[in-house]
């Protein structure tokens, strides 16, 4: 064994735990939060004229409103969907036995893994003209032409709620595991019928999961981009999209500022919110 | 319990088939021969993957990915071993606060990071540079890194490193000789997890990759605002298959610790 190394002498203040958090931390100033205030700062400065006017024309256009509209209901939508979906089955998942669980487990880790583009891709496959959806409709004679299923406000709200619902699983999976089932057995001991028992035990315990679920689902639902661009049409265009295509098409650096400020401050007060509500240390396994 | 299938159970298997369909279909069209991607496919072939493996554009953005992969993968797992270490260990006022600060990248919306970054990118002349990409892409992934090596250091047990500087060994012996050899899983898990946020990612290279460092997420985007050509099945099946793969490598891994 070398002995040098067993020396202990003297301990550079360096190695000490608490210090080893800062290169991380100094990464993510330069490289995140650096570019980020200097995009804000500087397209505010270089705007001749008052920007203070921009944000407020920016914010009582007409097209702004119709965007943000979209953009804060059809979160709601999905986020609700994605909801809907994800209960029953981290559910099954929390009381399931260990063969059950491993195949649930293949089917949300598996997706939830995998690309956004290629998920994304996998629905335009199913839901095209040519898609197995369709071609089922046409073939049971529900339908004799193709329904348009794609690039329009179904195809997003199909597409978002799938690419979303393995983060919801995923989160209530979390919660429901630690519900004591002896509380279920207990309260039908009792005489409440399996409902019931679901209803004024099992739910209310499974509340924060719900919420910390919601908040994480629908902040990550407002800053959608990849799913509503490819398979929205015209007429679903979201807050991320719109910034997209004012740096790509037409470079307009301060109306691109004033549209990401009002998303990034939409998101920061949920996130606010979901951390006050969410006990992140608990969540890491404290 | 009843021996009765309960309802709910249904639904479960009803949805749980939705999630994993689409993902078998891709794979599945992806070996038809039809052009128009139809499902299931009335006759079989290699095609596309042949296309896709004979294709220079396609292998060169394959291989810009693999490269913007691993670089970003070091530098994240590095930076976020040393960060999850602090945070497992460390004594802090506000350690709330430092958790949040630093999932902030995986909440605020990518768009709106990217275009940050492409602003400081036109001017600074980094746009189509491969390192920046691979740096700008460690920001998502060290937050990534960070969820998974504190919950695994937490499982590291704290005393063996105390027995270790009790008995003489310096701050770097005992990191070296016991935590990461203890941590080792949990550090090859998040190095394989910042790998696959890199490789999958879309936005942020999409500003910045420029003509000449288009990754494969990017080449596949281009692709599909314009035609949807067929290829696009194998190499989303490949990417399914990739994603699979670290998958049974990280439990495969796991497994063999445990």
């Amino acid at each position: 064994m070398a002995d040098s190394a067993l020396r202990r002498g003297r301990e550079p203040a360096l190695f000490k735990s608490e210090n080893l958090i800062y290169p991380a931390l100094a990464f993510l100033l330069i490289f995140f939060v650096l570019p980020l205030v200097w995009f804000f700062v500087k397209s505010a400065l270089d705007y001749d004229g008052s920007f203070a006017l921009k944000l407020y024309q920016t914010f009582t256009s007409g097209l702004f409103m119709v965007v943000a509209w979209k953009t804060v209901w059809i979160s709601l939508l999905v986020t609700a969907l994605a909801l809907l979906a994800a209960y029953p089955i981290a559910y099954t998942m929390s009381r399931a036995g260990p063969g059950t669980f491993t195949l649930a487990i293949i089917c949300v880790i598996v997706p939830y893994f995998t690309s956004i583009i290629v998920r994304t891709y996998s629905w335009m496959i199913i839901l095209g003209t040519n898609g197995i959806i369709n071609r089922f409709l046409m073939f049971t004679g529900l339908t004799h032409k193709p329904v348009a299923l794609l690039y329009n406000t179904v195809g997003v709200a199909i597409g978002m709620t799938y690419v979303l619902l393995p983060y919801y699983v995923l989160t209530l999976y979390s919660t429901m595991k630690s519900i004591d089932s002896w509380l279920m057995q207990a309260g039908r001991g009792m005489g409440a019928s399996n409902f019931y028992a679901f209803r004024k035990i099992f739910l209310p315990l499974s509340m924060p999961g719900v919420i910390s679920g919601f908040l994480i689902v629908y902040i990550l639902a407002v800053g959608f981009f990849i799913t509503p661009a490819l398979m929205g049409g015209p007429e679903n265009v979201m807050m991320a999209m719109l910034i997209q295509r004012n740096i790509e098409i037409t470079m307009d650096w301060p109306l691109a500022s004033a549209l990401s400020l009002f998303l990034l401050v939409i998101t920061l007060a949920i996130y606010a919110f979901y951390c006050k509500y969410t006990d992140l240390e608990k969540m890491l396994g404290r | 319990m009843s021996g009765r299938i309960k309802f709910v159970n249904i639904i479960s298997a009803i949805l749980c088939i939705i999630l994993i369909a689409p993902i078998l279909i891709v794979v599945v069209v992806s070996f038809g021969k039809n052009r128009y991607m139809a499902f299931p496919p009335s006759a079989w072939s290699v095609k596309w993957y042949l296309d896709f493996f004979s294709s220079s554009d396609w292998m060169s953005s394959l291989a810009i990915s693999l490269v913007i992969g691993l670089v970003s993968s070091l530098i994240s797992t590095t930076l976020g071993f040393l960060g999850a270490y602090s945070l497992s260990r460390g004594k802090y006022g506000n350690k709330k606060l430092l958790i949040s600060f630093c999932l902030l990248p995986l909440i605020i919306p990518s768009v709106i990071t990217s275009v940050a970054l492409y602003f400081v990118s036109v001017p600074l002349g980094l746009v189509g540079s491969k390192l920046w990409i691979a740096v700008c892409h460690s920001t998502l992934s060290v937050p990534i890194v960070l969820l998974i090596l504190i919950s695994s250091l937490q499982g590291v047990d704290e005393s063996v490193e105390r027995a270790a500087h009790s008995l003489g060994a310096s701050k770097i012996y005992t990191f070296t000789r016991i935590v990461i050899p203890l941590a080792a899983p949990g550090i090859l898990s998040a190095a394989f997890f910042s790998f696959l946020t890199s490789f999958d990612e879309l936005i942020i290279s999409l500003f910045l990759s420029g003509v000449s460092s288009q990754t494969l997420p990017v080449r596949i985007w281009n692709s599909l605002l314009m035609d949807m050509e067929p290829v696009i099945a194998a190499i989303s099946s490949f990417l399914i298959f990739v994603t699979i793969a670290l998958l049974m490598l990280e439990l495969a891994v796991r497994k063999l610790r445990a």
